[in-house]
């Protein structure tokens, strides 16, 4: 069959039926080349799936023992003593507390410093202190545990006394088991001192976790979009009119993601706080940052391992804090690419 | 804070002792992207009240003119420039220059609309005077945010929804709600570049006669491409020409009238005639 087109002969396809007017099906054929590129891809992505699979499941596995002794005490006891008493409860408040005090350490700095590098620093400078923050990831963690136990210790000791003296009357509303009370966050309960505290293992992480912070805020700034940069300026807008109404609006969900992965980093950053702490197991105590002794579920894991590797419910139960971690991070992790990923900037941003 | 006049008007431009629009003239202007020459002694005089239309084939540097004329050339890092660009006589690049008031005074719409998209049309319209310090009560604001769409010819189009987002309007929505960004921040001249080259007609129509209703407060230099526009909304015509390998430089300006039917050089009569381009 063929149409004749304004002069122009037209021949439709062999197979075309002109009368039924159903869509078609397009078949594409696919080249060995490509084929075999997206079997290879689909099996590494298949791999780290079920790698991870296997990781929570063998965590699962492994700590029903602890769970079927300690049952749903588990997530509410504070102490750790296997295989009478024990639970994840004073743990993760303590891994919390440490989290959030190297977040409200870190945020800020990581914030000034991606907005130093994009906005501010001549094109000299940027290469470099780039380069500089990224290689503060470089440095091991066991050297930050042991910089932070030797030479930050009696410095931020001053710096928490100071805290303590002048800033006891903070209060904040809290929940604490159903009911509202008010929360202290610097007033020390005891007499204790302020060394191996979750403020000093905090900023020790905060440090640990600023590269990655500053990586992604600087590559979310950098991609706030040219056109509305040159409109705020041509408007007789100042640098920081620009930042405010277009670098900061367009970064917002990029900050925000850039800040939730470093949480997942903080939450399990190990050897620097099992340096750093002294271990405790009382929530109430757990909870005043500048105080000594503080503690988390992964340095927890760390220091006891050599001592409860025997077997039975001591070693399961440590599997079971392990898998609370892995449960923890993951589900961070997951909420920092939702965030990200449905941010503005952050569709446009490899994390 | 209220514009100066209430009511748009299609008189004929003049040169009033009421007008408030500045002139901008340029001598001996050259620029270059490193060590590329792009602009070779360019001179012109954009004269308060008129619209001045850029006309020239693609890559000769009219964009970047446009550019140097608000300060907004510096911004790429291997840009330089040379010779003297006045506002009413003031050397806009002198040592003492406040770059930030000279570009609120010198506005600036460009090719592709850009509203901020986290803020509404309303605070689109006044973003500018936040960006640059102007103080405004908050009861003018509303009166300002009138005013300035209606000279941009919008108020009608979104009076209703001035809390929605900026960036939900059409192309050519966006594109005047950018005009009455730049309108609200009271420039003495504006530059447009390209401005309708992404619009549909109606929209380009629009724009057309805002031009035109806007010539009695600020001095207008536009860039475009289309011949039938340059002829309908300017005054005077500058052709841009860039000879192969070489900077653009400006080969002949004057009143459109000229420009278009009898003008001086034969490169400007086939480039209007559309014969070469
Ligand atoms: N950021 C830049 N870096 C290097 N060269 C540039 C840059 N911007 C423009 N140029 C060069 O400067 C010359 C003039 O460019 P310009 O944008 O001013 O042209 P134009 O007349 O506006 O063209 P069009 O009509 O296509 O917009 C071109 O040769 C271009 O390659
Ligand atoms: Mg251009």
């Amino acid at each position: 069959m063929s149409i004749d087109g304004g002069g122009l002969l037209l021949q439709a396809p062999a197979h075309y039926k002109f009368d039924d007017d159903v869509p078609m099906v397009v078949v594409t054929q696919r080249t060995a080349a490509d084929e075999l590129y997206r079997a290879g891809a689909r099996a590494a992505g298949a791999i780290t799936l079920g790698l991870m699979g296997l990781i929570g499941f063998f965590l699962l596995y492994r700590s029903r023992e602890a769970f079927s002794s300690a049952g749903w005490r588990f997530f509410t006891e504070q102490r750790w003593s296997p295989p009478n008493a024990f639970g994840i409860a004073a743990l993760l408040v303590g891994t919390i507390v440490i989290a959030v005090v190297a977040l409200v350490v870190a945020f800020p700095i990581a914030a000034g410093t991606a907005l130093y590098i994009t906005e501010y620093a001549p094109l000299r400078v940027r290469r470099p202190l780039t380069s500089l923050v990224d290689l503060l990831a470089a440095i091991p963690s066991l050297i930050y545990g042991i910089w932070g136990a030797a030479v930050l210790s009696g410095r931020v000791a001053n710096v928490s006394r100071f805290f303590a003296d002048h800033f006891s009357w903070v209060r904040l509303p809290a929940l604490q088991l159903s009911f509202w009370h008010w929360y202290r966050p610097f007033q020390t309960v005891s007499n204790a001192g302020f060394t191996a505290s979750s403020m000093l293992a905090g900023i020790v992480v905060a440090l640990m976790v600023l590269p990655i912070c500053t990586a992604i805020m600087r590559e979310v700034f950098s991609q706030a979009p040219q056109g509305e940069r040159e409109s705020a300026l041509a408007l007789g807008g100042t640098r920081w009119g620009v930042i405010r109404d277009v670098v900061l609006p367009f970064g917002k969900g990029g900050m925000i993601g850039g800040a939730m992965l470093g949480l997942g980093r903080a939450l399990g950053e190990t050897i620097a706080v099992a340096i750093i702490i002294s271990p405790k197991f009382d929530i109430h105590s757990l909870l005043q940052p500048l105080q000594t002794g503080g503690n988390s579920i992964a340095a927890h894991i760390a220091l006891r391992w050599p001592e409860q590797s025997a077997g039975g419910v001591p070693t399961s139960s440590l599997m079971a804090a392990g898998l609370v971690l892995f449960v923890m991070t993951l589900a961070v992790n997951m909420v920092a690419s939702l965030v990200v990923a449905r941010s503005r900037s952050g569709s446009a941003t490899e994390i | 804070m209220t514009l100066v006049s209430d009511a748009a008007s299609h008189a004929a431009p003049t040169n009033d002792a009421i007008s408030r629009a500045s002139t901008l003239t340029a001598q001996g202007v050259s620029a270059w992207f490193g060590s590329h020459k792009v602009l070779e002694r360019v001179s012109l005089d954009m004269l308060a009240n008129q619209v001045t239309a850029l006309i020239g084939p693609s890559g000769c540097g009219k964009s970047t003119f446009l550019r140097i004329l608000n300060r907004m050339h510096e911004l790429v890092p291997s840009a330089r420039l040379a010779g003297n660009i006045a506002l009413d006589g003031q050397d806009i690049y002198r040592s003492a220059a406040p770059v930030t008031e000279i570009r609120r005074r010198i506005g600036m719409v460009f090719q592709k609309p850009n509203p901020f998209p986290a803020m509404s049309v309303a605070e689109n319209v006044v973003s500018g005077l936040k960006l640059c310090g102007m103080k405004v009560e908050r009861s003018h604001k509303d009166e300002l945010v009138e005013t300035c769409l209606q000279k941009a010819g919008l108020w009608n189009e979104v009076k209703n929804r001035l809390d929605a987002n900026g960036g939900a309007l059409s192309g050519g929505q966006q594109q005047r709600l950018c005009i009455a960004r730049s309108l609200a921040v009271r420039p003495d001249v504006l530059l447009m570049d390209e401005p309708c080259s992404a619009l549909d007609p109606t929209s380009t129509h629009r724009i057309e006669e805002t031009i035109a209703e806007l010539r009695d407060d600020v001095t207008i230099v536009i860039v475009t491409h289309n011949m039938q526009q340059a002829q309908r909304v300017s005054h005077y015509c500058a052709f841009f020409l860039a000879a192969e390998n070489e900077p653009g430089r400006i080969v002949e300006a004057g009143t459109t009238d000229k420009i278009f039917s009898e003008p001086d050089d034969p490169r400007t009569l086939d480039y209007v005639r559309g014969r070469f381009g």
